[in-house]
């Protein structure tokens, strides 16, 4: 049947405008590279939208690097922007705003990371069969909500109504801590980093989930079969052969809190200072770019796009060394959208 | 191993193994007291999702009415208007934005599956998993430097914002794709291959529809994180209050700058709007999540 339509075309007289003979035609004969080099244009437009990225940015943001110099830029605290059009006159050193990224993002860490393991553990070994999946789609929504939703309520619900007394307790009984130093004003790094950590914690959740899931049985088949509980195959099974997974999530959610901007905005007070202090106001790298940026002079928004070079150098090297972990466990991370 | 570390000694010295509890004493209760915490974390990870869907219904829902579709925003201290500018400004981006990503990551997507895989191929595939994790305000940062001020000195507008969104929606588009394409069964490809069809018709009219549910639900993700992108319109677009219809060269608002604006002044009217605006976006983008997996679910060869 089939060798009949391939052999018909070779048939010199055969139609040219028939299916088959789209074969012989020149037209036809160019549309298979034709459609492979479009497609594979398509696919590195990827690749260079990246390299323009670093480059553009780079190139754009050299004059405040060359002027306050790599460590000075990095670790000076004066933020002094300058009103020039055409050249760099303000000090531009970002180490307040560095400060506020490792502080929120640490803090959401902490509070996500443990939770994002016992949620998973949960789903994947405890929850009824029936509530599971359901549960797990719950989780993953709330990945789905929009980062200025969760600031909106974090800012106008959240803030006042659960964490505000819950700060001021906490700075009443622990205020001798230079952690917990009063005074209390609402928004600051402690707020910020706790909504940040409700933000990640579903991004996280899904990643070691399915790096629990998909372990193979025998082994904690073995575990049940020596007498363990279900807790012990848990801690002494699961966990340890799951571990690179587990860095893999810790590592993608570190990348989204250190980039997250909106809700950190609208929660960690936007000040320009830095200190020890929790409760303390300040910003991040992504939240002073994105609070300053409409009333700028054109010299500190070049000044802010260097700050956006030192986040995404950051967020790259965080996220690369995270994506090569979970392409070592041979898994794709599942839902792309998280 | 954990026998000899935590059993405690058995009640009575002779018992018989037959007669002893399986998991007696301390392990037992470790067993259940790790139960009880886990359901406990599980609970604590769902009540921030319910008290923000409460928290959003309630303050939003008494302000979102026709006049909130069809009104402009007044000063942030009178109350009545509504988010019309920003409904308008969002679907313009938004539709410029899937028109520029939706196809450019499918056909990376098809290069990637049909053609791969090679060196290329992996490069695009890591680096497109590595764009998933691009802080949203660096995007924002990149077009402004690339079109706003750079190359083409666009200004502000409609058009650099749906740049910026396409960018940020690109990598979602094509992960899913990529993996829809891959669950298309390579019988199907043959099937075609062995009626005549060349390559690209084989992908064109075999492959691709049959990856099509799969590719819808992948796109509409991609929408639903699209549409609450706050941070790189604030760079690019802008924002306005105005109804603004131009193509490129005027700032152009959306629904989550302006809910941003209403939020971040201390006025209570504005402020209520905010919460409307939030009840939108959250109602926009659950449909089109819980759609998407609907369709997803449905789809013969390329659900999951």
């Amino acid at each position: 049947m089939s060798t009949e339509v391939r052999e018909a075309p070779r048939d010199p007289e055969a139609p040219q405008d028939s299916v088959g003979g789209t074969l012989r035609s020149g037209r036809g004969r160019l549309a298979d590279p034709v459609f492979k080099w479009v497609v594979a244009a398509c696919g590195t437009i990827v690749l260079v939208i990246l390299a323009l990225m670093v480059v553009r940015t780079t190139a754009e943001a050299w004059p405040v690097f060359a002027k306050e110099g790599f460590f000075g830029f990095l670790f000076g605290d004066t933020w002094d922007p300058g009103t020039s059009r055409t050249e760099i006159t303000g000090t531009y050193s970002a180490w307040p705003f560095i400060y506020g990224t490792l502080v929120t993002a640490t803090i959401a860490i902490a509070i996500a990371l443990p939770l994002a393991i016992m949620v998973s553990v949960y789903l994947t070994h405890m929850a009824p069969r029936r509530i599971a999946k359901p549960l797990s789609y719950t989780v993953e929504l709330l990945a789905a909500v929009p980062s200025v939703i969760f600031g909106l309520w974090g800012l106008h619900w959240f803030l006042p109504n659960v964490l505000r007394p819950f700060f001021d307790a906490l700075e009443g009984a622990l205020g001798w801590f230079f952690l917990f130093e009063g005074p209390v004003r609402g928004v600051g790094y402690l707020p910020a980093g706790i909504v940040l950590a409700i933000m990640i914690l579903p991004i996280m959740t899904a990643i070691i989930r399915e790096v629990i899931a998909v372990q193979p049985l025998d082994q904690q088949m073995a575990g049940y079969a020596l007498g363990s509980t279900r807790w012990e195959v848990i801690t002494k099974v699961v966990l340890p052969s799951g571990f690179s997974g587990i860095v893999a999530a810790a590592m993608l959610g570190l990348g989204r809190a250190l980039g997250e901007t909106i809700a950190v905005l609208m929660l960690i007070g936007g000040s320009q200072s830095w200190g020890a202090s929790l409760f303390g106001t300040g910003s991040s790298m992504a939240s002073h770019i994105a609070a300053t940026f409409g009333e700028s002079s054109p010299e500190s928004r070049i000044a802010l796009m260097a700050i956006g070079v030192a986040l995404f150098l950051v967020t790259m090297i965080v996220n690369i060394l995270a994506r090569v972990i979970v392409w070592r466990l041979g898994q794709t991370t599942g839902d792309s959208a998280v | 191993m954990s026998t000899t570390t935590t059993t405690p000694p058995p009640p009575t010295r002779h018992s018989p193994l037959s007669r002893r509890r399986p998991g007696a004493g301390l392990r037992r209760f470790k067993d259940r007291a790790a139960t009880a915490v886990l359901t406990i974390a599980m609970v604590l990870a769902m009540i921030p999702l319910v008290l923000i869907i409460f928290e959003v219904t309630r303050r939003g829902i008494g302000v979102v009415d026709l006049d909130f579709f069809t009104q402009t925003e007044p000063p942030p201290r009178r109350e009545g208007g509504g988010y019309v500018a920003g409904f308008f400004g969002t679907l313009y981006i938004m539709a410029l934005a899937v028109l520029m990503s939706i196809p450019f990551g499918i056909a990376t997507a098809v290069y990637v599956v049909e053609y791969g895989p090679n060196r290329l191929t992996s490069a695009i595939r890591f680096f497109t998993d590595v764009m998933t994790g691009i802080p949203s305000i660096f995007v924002g940062l990149f077009v402004y430097g690339l079109l706003v001020i750079g190359w083409g000195g666009m200004g502000f507008g409609t058009f650099v914002g749906a740049v910026a969104i396409a960018v940020m929606m690109l990598p979602i588009v094509t992960r899913s794709a990529e993996e829809m394409l891959r669950l298309v069964p390579n019988e199907i490809r043959n099937a075609s291959y062995g009626l005549g069809a060349r390559k690209w018709q084989t992908i064109m009219f075999t492959v691709l529809p049959a990856a099509a549910p799969g590719l819808t639900t992948g796109s509409m993700l991609a929408i639903a994180r699209g549409i609450g992108e706050t941070a790189p319109l604030l760079l690019t677009a802008f924002g306005s209050g105005l109804l603004v219809t131009a193509f490129q060269g005027q700032p152009q608002g959306s629904v989550p700058t302006q809910l941003y604006r209403g939020a971040m002044q201390p006025f209570e009217a504005g402020i209520d709007r905010a919460w409307g605006a939030a009840l939108c976006l959250f109602v926009l983008v659950l449909l089109f999540t819980v759609v998407a997996r609907w369709v997803g679910s449905r789809g013969s060869v390329g659900g999951r």
